[in-house]
C-alpha cells in the first residue's frame, strides 16, 4: 500500500519526526480558504501517490489566496498517469540552509534494509557516489544515531546538522522496522535557519502482506491506495478482483487488460508471464494477462472465463498452465466448460487450446473430450501450446 | 548431497497442506522422522510422531532437515526454534511472509550455519530419491515429470520447476535435484549461493535457471560467474520480457538507488550473457547444449 504524502507525514510524524503541516483541500474554493488561514507564501502539491510530482507541474508555489484558487482548480483538473486529483494539499513554503535525502528501504541482494543519506535533496539518482551514503543494517539491532553519525561524516557534515540529521536517521528507520515498511523516504528534508530538520516531502510504502499488523497504525491514516496499478483499474479489472475474492482458495485473478482479440487464462505466475512472452513473440494480441495457480475453485475459474470472454472484439480463448503441482486439471477443465456455457458460447469454437498437464489431468481430458475439445498434454511445450493458441484464434 | 542421508522433521505437521505433503514424501522416499505442532503432542500423521516442540521432536529423532508449513504469522518463531536446536537445513513453504520477518530468520540462519530454501516455494526433489514439499503435486504427476539425471533445475517459480523438468524428462534429460527458489523478493539460498554448492556435487553437470523481472539474483549470479568461472554448463530463460515494456510507475528514489538499475529482464539477460551463460529466447530452447 502506498501512503499519499500527508498520510506518510502522519505516520511519521508519530515516531517524532517533524514536517510542514498540510492543510488539505478538495475544491478550489477550499484551497482559497486555506490559504486565507495560512497567511503567508505557501506550496500546493497534488495528493496523488506518485514520485516526480514537480516534474509533471503537480506541485505550485502561490502567494495570495487567489492564486492558490487558481493552482488549485488546475491541479484538481490534472490526471496523473491516469489517476484523476481529487485533493491537494497547502502548507507553508519553508525558508531553509540545506537540503539533505533521507531514505529507508530494502537491499535485496544483500537481504537487509538499508539506509540511506544524501547531501542534497530532490534528485537523489543524479548525484555522484561521494554525496550518498548508504549503510546495510540488522533488523534485530535496529539503525543507531552512531551509525547515522558515520554516514554524515562520509558526507562531510558536521554540527549540529551531523547530530541532527543522525538521530532523523534513527528515528526514520525505527518507523521503518516498525510499520513493516517497503520503502520510506523524506525528501527533501529541510534544515532551517534555527537549525531545526524539517520534512518537507515523504513517500511511503507499507508492505501488502504484513498489513495484517499494521491495521490500527493505517486506520488512523484513512483510504489507502493499491501499490499493483499504476493506473486506476478497468471496469474488466475490477470485476477480475471481486471474482478472486469470491473465495479464498487459489487465484484466478490478477487480471491486467490488454488491448487485444485473444483472452488468456494462465497460470501460475511463471507459466502466465512465459506464456505471455510467447503469444507476442509469435504475433498474437493477448486481450488480457492474469494468474491463476493454487487449486481455485470450479466457481470462480468459471466466473473469470466469463467475464474474460466479455470483452469486446475477443475472439478465442487460450487455457494453459504449466505442469500443475496443487492445482486440479479437471476442476479447471469444469470451470472454464462451465464459463462458456454461460456465455451461451460453443467449447470447440471458444477455446484454442487447452493445455494442463499434471495432476488430474486424464480425467480432466475426458471431461473436456464429451464437449468435443481436445486438450493438450505435455509434450506440448508452453511455447508451442502459445503459438497454436495463436495460429487457431485466426485474424479478424 | 541434500536428502542423501537427511532425518527430516515437520513444523506444521497437522496442517491440512503439511500433512498431504507427508504423506506424498513418505511415499517418494523421504525420511521424515518427526513432526511438530504445538499442543497436538502425543498425536499421529501418516505414521510420523507428533510433538509440541523442536526440542522434544530433535530427541527422539536427530533430524537434521526441516520443513516449515505454519502460518505466515507463526513463521519466523518456528525458524527461530529450528535453528536453536541444530537444524542445518530449513525449506519454508509459507507464502506472504513479510519480508521483515523474512530478513530476520535469515540474520540467525547466517549465525547458526543453517541454509534456507524459501519462504514461498513448492519445495525441492531429487529425483528417485526424495522430496520436500508439494513439488510436482500427486505422486504419479511427480514420477511422470521428474526423472534421474545429471541436470540441475533452479526456479523462482514453483510451477516452473515441475514444468521445466518434466519438459527435460520428456526430451530424455534426467535432474540431479530441482529448487524452487521460492517466490518472495528476500528469500534464503538464491541461484548464487546454489551454484556454489552444485559446483562441488559430482551427480550435476549442467543447470537450467529459470528467472523473472525485479530483484537482483540473476545479476548477483552473473557477477559470481565472471568472478569464479563454473565448471557447470549454465542455461537460463527469463519471462516477463513484456513487462519491460510497460512503463513503470514510479515511487521515490531509494529502490531506484539501491537496484541501481537492475530489475529489467534485458538487463538480466545481457549480464548472464555477458558472464557466458547461455540464454535462451524461447522457452524451448532451454535444450541447448544438454544431454
Amino acid at each position: 500500500m502506498r501512503l499519499l504524502e500527508h498520510q506518510a507525514k502522519k505516520l511519521l510524524a508519530n515516531f517524532g519526526l517533524a514536517f510542514t503541516q498540510p492543510l488539505l483541500a478538495d475544491t478550489p474554493a477550499a484551497a482559497m480558504a486555506a490559504m486565507e488561514r495560512l497567511g503567508k507564501a505557501a506550496v500546493l502539491k497534488a495528493q496523488v501517490p506518485f514520485g516526480r510530482r514537480g516534474k509533471a507541474g503537480a506541485v505550485r508555489f502561490v502567494e495570495t489566496p487567489l492564486e492558490a484558487q487558481r493552482a488549485a482548480s488546475e491541479l484538481l483538473a490534472m490526471n496523473f498517469q491516469g489517476v484523476k486529483v481529487t485533493q491537494v494539499s497547502i502548507e507553508e513554503k519553508l525558508t531553509f540552509l540545506r537540503e539533505l535525502y533521507a531514505g529507508v528501504t530494502w537491499d535485496t541482494q544483500a537481504k537487509r534494509p538499508v539506509a540511506l543519506l544524501g547531501a542534497g535533496g530532490m534528485d537523489i539518482e543524479q548525484c555522484p557516489p561521494e554525496c550518498l551514503a548508504r549503510r546495510i543494517f540488522d533488523p534485530w539491532i535496529g539503525f543507531t544515531a552512531g551509525m547515522g553519525r558515520e554516514m554524515s561524516t562520509r558526507l562531510g557534515l558536521k554540527g549540529r546538522t551531523l547530530v541532527g540529521i543522525s538521530e532523523f536517521m534513527k528515528k526514520l528507520a525505527h518507523a521503518f522496522l516498525m510499520s513493516d515498511a517497503v520503502t520510506m523516504e523524506v525528501n527533501p528534508v529541510a534544515e532551517t535557519l534555527d537549525g531545526a530538520l524539517i520534512g518537507l516531502d515523504a513517500r511511503v510504502e507499507i508492505e501488502d502482506d504484513a498489513m495484517y499488523r499494521q491495521q490500527d497504525r493505517m486506520a488512523a491514516l484513512g483510504q489507502l491506495v493499491s501499490t499493483t496499478t499504476g493506473r486506476p483499474p478497468t471496469t474488466l479489472e475490477t470485476e477480475a478482483q471481486r471474482i478472486d475474492a469470491i473465495d479464498h482458495r487459489g487465484v484466478a485473478g490478477r487480471v491486467v487488460e490488454f488491448d487485444g482479440d485473444l483472452a488468456l487464462l494462465i497460470g501460475g505466475g511463471g507459466a502466465s508471464l512465459t506464456v505471455f512472452d510467447a503469444i507476442r513473440r509469435y504475433g498474437g494480441k493477448p486481450a488480457n494477462y492474469c494468474e491463476v495457480g493454487g487449486n481455485p475453485t470450479e466457481e470462480k475459474v468459471a466466473a473469470l472465463t466469463k467475464l474474460l470472454l466479455s470483452k469486446p472484439g475477443v475472439r478465442k480463448i487460450a487455457v494453459i498452465m504449466n505442469v500443475v503441482n496443487n492445482t486440479r486439471a479437471d476442476v479447471m477443465a469444469r470451470g472454464v466448460l462451465m464459463g462458456l456455457e454461460r456465455s451461451g458460447r460453443e467449447p470447440s469454437k471458444t477455446i484454442s487450446v487447452f493445455r494442463i498437464p499434471g495432476s488430474w489431468e486424464q480425467e480432466a481430458r475426458a471431461f473436456l473430450a464429451k464437449s468435443g475439445v481436445e486438450a493438450l498434454g505435455r509434450e506440448t511445450s508452453l511455447d508451442a501450446a502459445a503459438r497454436m493458441a495463436v495460429e487457431r484464434n485466426g485474424s479478424p | 548431497m541434500i536428502l542423501d542421508s537427511d532425518r527430516i522433521l515437520v513444523q506444521g505437521i497437522t496442517g491440512r497442506e503439511a500433512s498431504g505433503m507427508v504423506e506424498d514424501a513418505l511415499a517418494y522416499g523421504s525420511r521424515i522422522v518427526a513432526g511438530v505442532t504445538p499442543g497436538k503432542g502425543g498425536q499421529q500423521v501418516h505414521g510420523v510422531p507428533v510433538f509440541d516442540t523442536v526440542s522434544e521432536a530433535m530427541a527422539a529423532s536427530n533430524a537434521t532437515v526441516s520443513v516449515i508449513s505454519v502460518p505466515a504469522v507463526a513463521v519466523l518463531d518456528a525458524a527461530l526454534e529450528a535453528f536453536a536446536h541444530g537444524i542445518l537445513f530449513c525449506l519454508v513453504m509459507t507464502e506472504r511472509v513479510p519480508r521483515l520477518d523474512t530478513c530476520k530468520l535469515l540474520v540467525i540462519a547466517e549465525r547458526a550455519g543453517c541454509t534456507v530454501i524459501g519462504p514461498n516455494t513448492l519445495g525441492l526433489i531429487r529425483p528417485g530419491i526424495a522430496k520436500l514439499g508439494t513439488i510436482g503435486g500427486r505422486l504419479d504427476n511427480v514420477r511422470q515429470s521428474f526423472r534421474l539425471g545429471r541436470v540441475a533445475v533452479l526456479s523462482r517459480s514453483g510451477g516452473m520447476t515441475t514444468e521445466i523438468s518434466s519438459f527435460l524428462t520428456n526430451r530424455g534429460i534426467g535432474q540431479s535435484i530441482a529448487i524452487g527458489v521460492g517466490g518472495d523478493p528476500i528469500v534464503g539460498a538464491n541461484f548464487t549461493e546454489l551454484i556454489k554448492i552444485l559446483e562441488n556435487d559430482p551427480s550435476t553437470d549442467a543447470v537450467v535457471i529459470y528467472g523473472e523481472p525485479g530483484g537482483a539474483a540473476e545479476e548477483q549470479l552473473a557477477e559470481h560467474l565472471k568472478r569464479e568461472p563454473s565448471r557447470l554448463r549454465i542455461n537460463a530463460f527469463l519471462s516477463g520480457r513484456f513487462v519491460d515494456e510497460i512503463e513503470g510507475v514510479r515511487f521515490g528514489h531509494a529502490a531506484v538507488v539501491v537496484e541501481g538499475g537492475r530489475g529489467s529482464v534485458r538487463g538480466k539477460a545481457a549480464a548472464l550473457r555477458e558472464a557466458g551463460v547461455f540464454v535462451a529466447d524461447r522457452f524451448d530452447d532451454i535444450l541447448e547444449g544438454l544431454s
